[in-house]
């Protein structure tokens, strides 16, 4: 625990020491607050609530996330500093979830920055604040699990624009699972089981709930057992893969 | 009494073999040169001692604890400079020194005073907040060594310690490495041959992942009509 700590602490820093942590958090607000004043039409619905706010979060964090994985440890291979980390009297483990947690925090910090949104839909009508604090769960649960993800996949390789890629890629894959578009393609000939099988491997799917303020034990659980599942994937690689 | 026991150390990669049965001893008080060409396996056989590559076949035993079953324990009692020293670079060395230095386990004034330590140890005084990869290839490797002798461990592993240091850092570097010699096991790599007669008091030259010669400075060199290490390294080895 004591190590997973001392690795957050200077993980998380180690955003701010750079220009990384700007960079990120600007273009951050700057797009959600286009997303959901132009896109969705914020005014317009004449409704005081988040929904034009956080429907486009998974198409910002499509982007957005793998930016801040793709050097996890990527960088750490091409620098060769992953020796020196993984000679250090700590598990694989600890390196894993110090870094992670620390890029999930970072993310927090990012997604919290938003509150001016908040401020202004309760300034404008009287929204439902507990749909809004659902809203904003179910958003860092999806950015922890598109980080897992992009964390994994940048422990793949010594190239971040690879990682990059990739991770922009398997991201898109889980959120376009949900799409009526993909879904009607399996429809037609596709059993119903394995349609609800698909939807349900959607980051959308599990997602959209969480933002309209249904707190489901379904959709949390989804998102942690995905976290899990490639942060456990991210372990092996890393096993696999270091010395390369 | 602190000791590197290597037994039967082997690594594969795919139908390469970088390091083929290697077996040996180093106990306390022993400054160990590692010499062998480009390629021979110093490094690779050091990624093994320290834990960082699994071996194919075989183990270490760093004072008596197995790098494979017991990696904790066996890494708490290693320091350890990788080759080309690698580091956080948009970190400064202080922060750097401070980061390892809790990783390590030490804390408060305890890990203040042995930071300061450390630092005036290697002369990183005026480059301490600087980040660090603003630094001259000297003085990143001094916060290699800087790291690696940080908690003050038994077995001390450098690789290539004093490569791309000028010759006035060459010594100091041997002289911080002497002074240490009594209390730790102290393995090193180098291909400077001037270096195993500077600080080494036992030399193993490998080639092709095998130990080709064994033995003190002197020794070696007895095997050349000419009394030169570099005879006997170029007549080993070629």
């Amino acid at each position: 625990m004591d190590n997973i700590n001392i690795i957050f602490k200077r993980e998380l820093n180690g955003y701010f020491s750079t220009p990384i942590a700007y960079v990120f958090i600007v273009i951050f607000l700057l797009l959600s607050g286009v997303f959901t004043f132009h896109l969705g039409g914020f005014f317009g619905r004449g409704q005081a609530d988040l929904q034009a706010f956080f429907t486009f979060h998974p198409w910002l964090y499509l982007f957005l996330i793998p930016a801040l994985s793709m050097r996890l440890w990527a960088e750490e291979r091409k620098s060769g500093s992953i020796e020196l980390l993984l000679t250090l009297p700590i598990s694989i483990t600890d390196a894993v979830l110090g870094k992670f947690l620390a890029a999930w925090a970072f993310t927090g910090i990012a997604l919290a920055l938003t509150f001016p949104m908040w401020i202004t839909v309760n300034y404008l009508g009287s929204p439902d604040n507990m749909v809004i604090v659902a809203g904003y769960i179910g958003s860092l649960l999806m950015a922890g699990g598109f980080l897992a993800m992009g964390s994994s996949i940048s422990a793949l390789t010594k190239n971040q624009v690879i990682a990059f890629i990739i991770s922009v890629v398997v991201c898109l894959m889980f959120i376009l699972s949900g799409l009526p578009m993909v879904l009607d393609f399996f429809n037609g000939w596709a059993s119903q089981t394995i349609v609800d099988a698909i939807s349900s491997f959607s980051f959308l799917t599990h997602f959209n709930a969480m933002s309209k303020g249904v707190i489901d034990l379904r959709d949390l659980v989804y998102f942690i057992s995905l976290m899990a599942f490639w942060l456990f994937a991210n372990i092996v690689f890393i096993e696999m893969k270091k010395a390369d | 009494m602190n000791s590197v026991e290597i037994s039967h150390l082997r690594k594969d990669f795919g139908r390469f073999t970088a390091v083929a049965d290697l077996s040996f001893t180093v106990k306390q008080g022993e400054v160990l040169g590692f010499l062998g060409p480009n390629g021979a396996g110093k490094s690779t056989t050091m990624k093994m001692i320290t834990g960082f590559l699994t071996p194919t076949a075989g183990t270490a035993k760093i004072c008596g604890f197995d790098i494979l079953s017991q990696p904790i324990d066996a890494k708490k009692k290693i320091g350890y400079l990788p080759e080309g020293a690698p580091a956080y670079p948009d970190m400064n060395p202080e922060d750097f020194l401070t980061f390892i230095a809790e990783i390590r386990g030490l804390q408060g004034d305890i890990k203040r005073k042995r930071v300061r330590e450390v630092i005036d140890k290697v002369n990183l005084g005026n480059v301490a907040h600087q980040s660090i990869d603003t630094l001259s290839k000297g003085y990143k490797r001094r916060v290699g060594l800087a790291q690696a002798i940080l908690h003050d461990p038994d077995v001390l592993i450098l690789d290539e310690p004093t490569d791309g240091l000028d010759p006035n850092q060459k010594h100091e570097v041997r002289t911080l490495i002497k002074n240490m010699a009594k209390e730790k096991v102290i393995i090193l790599s180098t291909h400077i041959l001037e270096e195993v007669d500077a600080v080494c008091t036992r030399a193993i030259i490998i080639a092709n992942g095998k130990i080709v010669a064994d033995g003190t400075p002197e020794q070696l060199e007895a095997k050349s009509p000419q009394k030169r290490l570099d005879d006997v390294f170029r007549s080993m080895t070629m």
